[in-house]
């Protein structure tokens, strides 16, 4: 290894935020030709302002990036890609009514008129080289998660990258499209390109990568060799400390039915059928996984359940403790709170529906409390104190509770929104990819305040897309495949490739799935 | 090494803490004044003392000046403060000037149609309920408009602005006695109608506005309304997860935001003017968007850049006539510290870095 030259290296990188936050803190890098490198950190470690750095979009304060051994400065996107350096982001970067080569042609200065039949071919040349599947002249509009994935993945090979960075590349994908991923992958180390990825699945990290570099707070702390890795030595390194990796899975507590929902038709406001006749019942004290691709309907089914989804067909009904039921339908947040009906709902979107993010963490607290009382005033005592509750509780690492909620980090800002949902004392929860983001141990965090709130009697509806955490939290999981129930099946005796199966089709479907 | 480190590069500063922020803005201004004094010399060849002590005189040379400065301030600082509801929902209201001149028609009609047939008290209260309500109607129609069909509210209230100048210019012409296009004073022997003077002619608006700064703050900053109006404005999705009436928060804002702008035209031409004309607003429905928006707000912050355009406007008069300069130099000046007012702003939110010397680096 001595002998061999990097690939690239960074060292002594040193990358500040104001004055006070340090991202990134003298961290010298290396990653080799044909190595896939493993970028393992929790939230806010400075993992993505790192490889920004590489990608040209930030400029580090001290240190310096070498090539080959050359120094070279990045100062724009445009220069890192004239280095064979490219990243694919989290959030795709493409023109939705243009074609897969239209996209990947885009923004390349070339002499003479553009041949789209040339593009085409080298297009269709790089995708059996490393076993891509693409139709270039499909349009992104028709395109699946893991194909517009594909095309940005394409588009930095068609540049001639020779070292990707992929930030968070699995967390939209199902478990056959991750593995598809993977093994072009290494078809891709194999031709003598260097990855690094960024993720915080740990059986991924283990299965795809030759090494693993691991930051903690701004800090590069150690690297190993996969080989001679394991889940646990690696969790403890990352988070500083020992760490339990258990999730517990508490026998459910009296589970009556709670929701019931049947014949569920949900379209959106272009009229595509999101959710197709879905029936399922819900119960006190366990919980509920939701499995699928995403954009399967799982946002419609929640918020279908949470009053604010106009639906087509069906019925929702609560069930008291009597056994009477209430119908659901139709009604507003505010309406089925009227009714008594404790329902809570932590959103996918955390800052843009869940909280204010330019609020701060009383007034924050507030949002579902404000309306008691029949002064026109509002109380801040309550809300406040709520806040340090939370706060305390849960460690959230807040300046104060006078901080505005965006300046939190993604863990933080998750504690503070299920610490305020789960406050109320609800009989039903749902949460939407409650643990998207979050690093393993404040992952840890939410599945112990989950189990906490099923202990209690709720009926909680977890809608995930780690299909290991799924299985080893849910009571029974629902798995929906293009708006369609494909089965409900037992947590206890679920199997990842099953699922990863329904999750593609429909026509298996042994139960649940009601089209009569 | 670095040689192609950029030279400068602009972070965003994470706080700046109140003190330094307003020592940033203070500096700014005097920062506005010399380069206004360098400009100033190199224009006009004027003594900028000159050109500043006249516009001191302007504003505070007599005390018929700084009463006429209070109460336009006091204009001004009313139209802010209706505004201010509506922006802080992003709802915005560029109609400032038509809801005015709407209380304005309805309080004229009212003082020329029905005097005498109602006692005086009675009259002014229903002119003034009247007025209210032609300012409240112009602000909820582009108000339910954008609640129910999601019209852009911007365009909206600014075209209210012409067709409210329109109806103006309309009844003027059809009211005016002998067709001169001109209502003159109303009442103006029997002055039936008129708001009566508390100490002199200009107190009134200033006590209208301070009681509506109070209130504006409490209204916004403790009230549920105001907590509502907030949400819709950061996050209308927020809004609707838990359980907010975004429409009704809309409408509901908008008939506050246009009633006080009602309530300021019943006391232009009731209280002030005691006429109806098509210009008597004077563009401050638009003046009053800087007033709220340099003050984020803030009722009482208002207060302040309230004053301060009003004072430039006047000291710019001033120095027009004193120095006989052309008018446009007026706004020149008023341009710079404006300019370096909302540039300052700029600093308070990031940080600019310079590339360290490189003679450092090497040592």
């Amino acid at each position: 290894m001595e002998t061999k030259v990097p690939a690239l290296s960074m060292r002594h990188i040193t990358k500040r935020f104001g004055s006070k936050v340090v991202a990134n803190k003298d961290v010298s890098l290396d990653i080799y030709s044909g190595e896939i490198l493993a970028l393992l950190g929790e939230n806010g470690s400075g993992k993505t302002t790192l490889m920004n750095m590489l990608s040209g979009i930030y400029y580090p304060d001290e240190g310096q990036i070498y090539l080959k051994g050359e120094p070279v400065d990045i100062s724009s996107p445009r220069e890192a890609f004239d280095l064979g350096i490219g990243m694919i982001h989290q959030h795709f970067k493409l023109v939705d009514v243009l074609t897969a080569a239209e996209n990947i042609v885009l923004g390349i200065e070339n002499e003479g008129r553009l041949n789209m039949k040339k593009a085409a071919a080298r297009i269709n040349d790089i995708c059996s080289r490393y076993g891509f599947e693409i139709d270039p002249s499909k349009k992104i509009y028709d395109m699946s998660v893991s194909e517009k994935q594909t095309v940005e993945i394409v588009k930095v090979l068609y540049r001639g990258a020779n070292l990707l960075i992929l930030d968070e590349p699995t967390a939209v994908l199902t478990p056959q499209e991750s593995e598809k991923l993977f093994a072009v992958m290494r078809n891709m180390k194999k031709d003598g390109k260097s990855i690094i990825i960024i993720t915080h699945k740990m059986q991924e990290v283990l299965s795809v990568s030759d090494r693993v570099a691991i930051l903690r707070a701004g800090e590069y702390i150690c690297d190993r060799i996969t080989a001679q890795a394991d889940t646990q030595e690696l969790t403890d390194l990352m988070v500083g400390h020992s760490v339990t990796l258990n999730i517990s899975r508490p026998e459910p507590v009296r589970p009556k039915d709670r929701i019931l929902v049947k014949d569920l038709t949900v379209r959106d406001i272009e009229g595509i059928v999101k959710l197709d006749h879905v029936s399922f019942n819900a119960r006190s004290g366990e919980i509920l996984g939701i499995a699928g691709i995403a954009g399967s309907g799982q946002k419609e089914l929640l918020e279908a359940i949470a009053g604010l989804q106009p639906i087509e067909e069906g019925t929702i009904e609560y069930v008291e403790d009597d056994g009477s039921r209430e119908s659901l339908i139709g009604k507003d947040p505010t309406e089925i709170a009227d009714m008594g009906v404790a329902l809570s709902f932590v959103p996918e979107d955390r800052l843009g529906m869940g909280l204010v993010g330019n609020m701060n963490l009383a007034d924050n607290m507030m949002l579902r409390s404000y309306r008691q009382g029949h002064s026109i005033f509002t109380n801040k005592k309550a809300p406040a104190e709520l806040a340090e509750h939370v706060v305390d509780e849960l460690e959230v690492n807040t300046p104060g509770i006078g901080t505005e909620v965006r300046k939190l980090s993604g863990g933080n800002v998750q504690k503070i929104l299920v610490g305020r949902e789960i406050s109320s004392a609800p009989t039903v929860l749902l949460t939407a990819y409650a643990v998207r983001g979050l690093d393993i141990n404040s992952s840890y965090t939410i599945y112990d305040l989950i189990n906490k709130q099923k202990e209690k009697g709720v009926a909680v509806i977890y809608v995930g897309e780690d299909l290991d955490v799924l299985i080893e939290l849910c009571d029974r999981i629902l798995v929906l495949c293009a708006g369609k129930v494909s089965g409900i099946i037992d947590g206890r005796n679920a199997v990842k490739k099953k699922i990863g199966a329904m999750m593609t089709q429909t026509e298996e479907a042994p139960k649940g799935g009601s089209d009569e | 090494m670095n040689n192609k480190t950029p030279l400068i590069h602009i972070t965003r500063r994470m706080d700046i803490g109140r003190p330094r922020a307003y020592a940033y803005r203070a500096a700014a201004i005097i920062l506005a004044f010399i380069v206004c004094g360098i400009v100033t010399m190199v224009l006009t060849g004027e003594n900028p003392l000159d050109v500043y002590s006249a516009m001191f005189t302007g504003a505070f040379g007599s005390s018929r000046k700084i009463w006429a400065l209070l109460q336009n301030l006091a204009i001004l600082l009313c139209v802010g403060l209706a505004l201010a509801p509506a922006f802080r929902m992003r709802f915005w209201n560029l109609g400032g000037d038509g809801q005015v001149l709407a209380g304005c028609i309805a309080a004229a009609a009212c003082m020329m149609f029905l005097s005498g047939a109602l006692p005086n008290v009675l009259l002014i209260i229903v002119t003034l309920i009247a007025a209210v309500c032609a300012g409240a109607l112009w602000g909820f129609i582009p108000a339910f408009f954008k609640a129910k069909w999601g019209t852009n509210e911007t365009l909206f209230t600014l075209m209210m602005n012409y067709v409210a100048a329109q109806l103006a210019s309309f009844f003027i012409t059809s009211w005016s006695k002998d067709g001169s296009a001109k209502i003159g004073i109303i009442n103006q022997n029997t002055q039936i109608g008129w708001f009566p003077e508390i100490g002199n002619k200009y107190m009134m608006f200033v006590i209208v506005a301070v009681i509506l700064a109070v209130l504006m703050f409490i209204y916004m900053k403790y009230t549920k309304h105001g907590y509502e109006i907030s949400v819709v404005g950061e996050s209308e999705r927020t809004a609707r997860y838990i359980g907010i009436k975004v429409r009704k928060v809309i409408i509901r804002t908008m008939l506050i935001s246009g009633a006080i702008c009602g309530l300021t035209g019943f006391f232009l031409v009731s209280a002030k003017d005691h006429t109806l004309t098509t210009t008597m607003v004077g563009g401050r429905g638009f003046t009053a968007v800087i007033v709220a928006w340099l003050a984020k707000f803030n009722p009482f912050t208002m207060i302040l850049t309230a004053f301060l355009i009003v004072f430039l406007s006047q000291g710019c008069n001033q120095i027009t006539t004193a120095l006989e300069l052309n008018s446009s130099f007026g706004d020149i000046i008023t341009g710079i510290i404006l300019f370096f007012i909302i540039g300052s702003e700029f600093f308070i939110n990031y940080r600019i870095h310079f590339r360290k010397s490189s003679k450092k680096e090497a040592a």
